[in-house]
């Protein structure tokens, strides 16, 4: 419940306030959302499948953000950015996939 | 994926109705960690989903990327360009044609007028004489008209008409009927009045001679005396008859 209302309280700040990205984080804020966004779907099948737990949905939230925004700044470093960006984008896509089916199937059986 | 075997037995609860507890139930300091951190989600994605409609879409792009882009654009330029040109090239040859057909339409306008006037279909006006041939004696014959036309004719007259009614082209005839002289037909009645379009003295030069047009008409006993207007005007026409037989050869 407290979960659902605090995604809820981000999105409605962040259309409120409406922010400027700073530009060096430019880069790398799409990537860290979709990590963040794995890492949630991550945690919600975890939850449904009851092996939950705080403490490891707090972890590998921040290590994911953390690891896919070192990963696209090693790429910018190393001249292959843009590159790493879409890897990055296509690994984390296909994990949420995989996470969205299993919690499908837990809530609706199917 | 695991089909749903519940790791602890003894709860026995699916997906489901865990859901259902967790969001009725009683929140506790993880589940207020939990939102924190989907708030912080929620706002990045928010901002950056904002920041992705509102800036253009270069900002942000890498240098490689910018290059990419650049090199897209000057290439899409050049290509604008050279169209530009060719579509000059193709302007320009059309300005030229044009200009070309219009100063051949003009050319063929005044042709057209020109032979117009000398053919009689159209009408004319310009400087010249007015003639007028009095036959109170019923003398003058047609072969005196024709002698005087002539005359004009060779004096340079571009338009003749008679009686400001009949038009003296290159085909007309003179004749003579029981009831006097008929030009192209058309009966002539005295006085005669001549309208010639053409250089005056030298129309009217063309009169005077000795056994000229003027002293042929004086030996029967009519008089011929000529006047010079300003302005000549002829508006008699003939109708456009073109050819039966001749064609143009080229």
């Amino acid at each position: 419940m407290i979960a659902a209302l605090g995604l809820l309280a981000g999105i409605v700040l962040g259309l409120v306030l409406q922010p400027d990205v700073p530009l060096w984080l430019e880069p790398y804020l799409p990537i860290a959302v979709v990590a963040a966004l794995d890492a949630v779907f991550g945690g919600l099948r975890a939850f449904l499948d009851g092996i939950f737990d705080d403490k490891v949905f707090v972890v590998s939230f921040t290590s994911n953000v953390v690891i896919a925004a070192a990963i696209v700044f090693l790429g910018d470093k190393l001249g292959v950015g843009g590159q790493l960006t879409t890897a990055v984008i296509v690994v984390l896509g296909i994990r949420i996939f995989s996470n969205v089916a299993a919690i499908r199937r837990h809530v609706f059986h199917a | 994926m695991p089909e749903s075997t519940p790791p602890r037995p003894p709860a026995r609860r699916t997906g489901r109705q865990r859901l259902r507890d967790a969001a009725l139930g009683r929140p506790t300091r993880g589940h207020v960690l939990i939102g924190l951190l989907l708030a912080g989600v929620g706002f990045a994605a928010m901002v950056q989903v904002q920041s992705n409609e509102r800036d253009d879409e270069y900002a942000g792009l890498r240098q490689d990327d910018l290059i990419r882009v650049f090199d897209g654009i000057s290439a899409s330029t050049q290509r604008a360009e050279r169209e530009i040109e060719r579509l000059r090239g193709t302007l320009e040859q059309l300005r030229s044609n044009t200009s070309q057909r219009q100063a051949a339409l003009d050319q063929a306008r005044q042709d057209q007028a020109v032979y117009g006037i000398l053919a009689g279909v159209l009408g004319a006006e310009g400087p010249g004489i007015r003639i007028t041939i009095e036959d109170p004696a019923g003398e003058v014959r047609a072969s005196a008209l024709l002698d005087t036309v002539q005359e004009l004719r060779a004096a340079g007259a571009e338009a003749i008409e008679f009686n400001d009614a009949i038009r003296f082209i290159a085909q007309s005839s003179v004749g003579e009927s029981a009831q006097g002289i008929t030009v192209d037909g058309e009966l002539l009645t005295a006085p005669y009045v001549i309208d010639v379009i053409g250089e005056p003295t030298t129309l009217a030069d063309a009169l005077v001679f000795p056994g000229g047009p003027k002293e042929r008409v004086e030996e029967v006993g009519g008089t011929l005396v000529h006047e010079q207007p300003d302005l000549v005007v002829v508006e008699s026409t003939v109708e456009d008859a073109g050819t039966q037989f001749a064609n143009p050869a080229d």
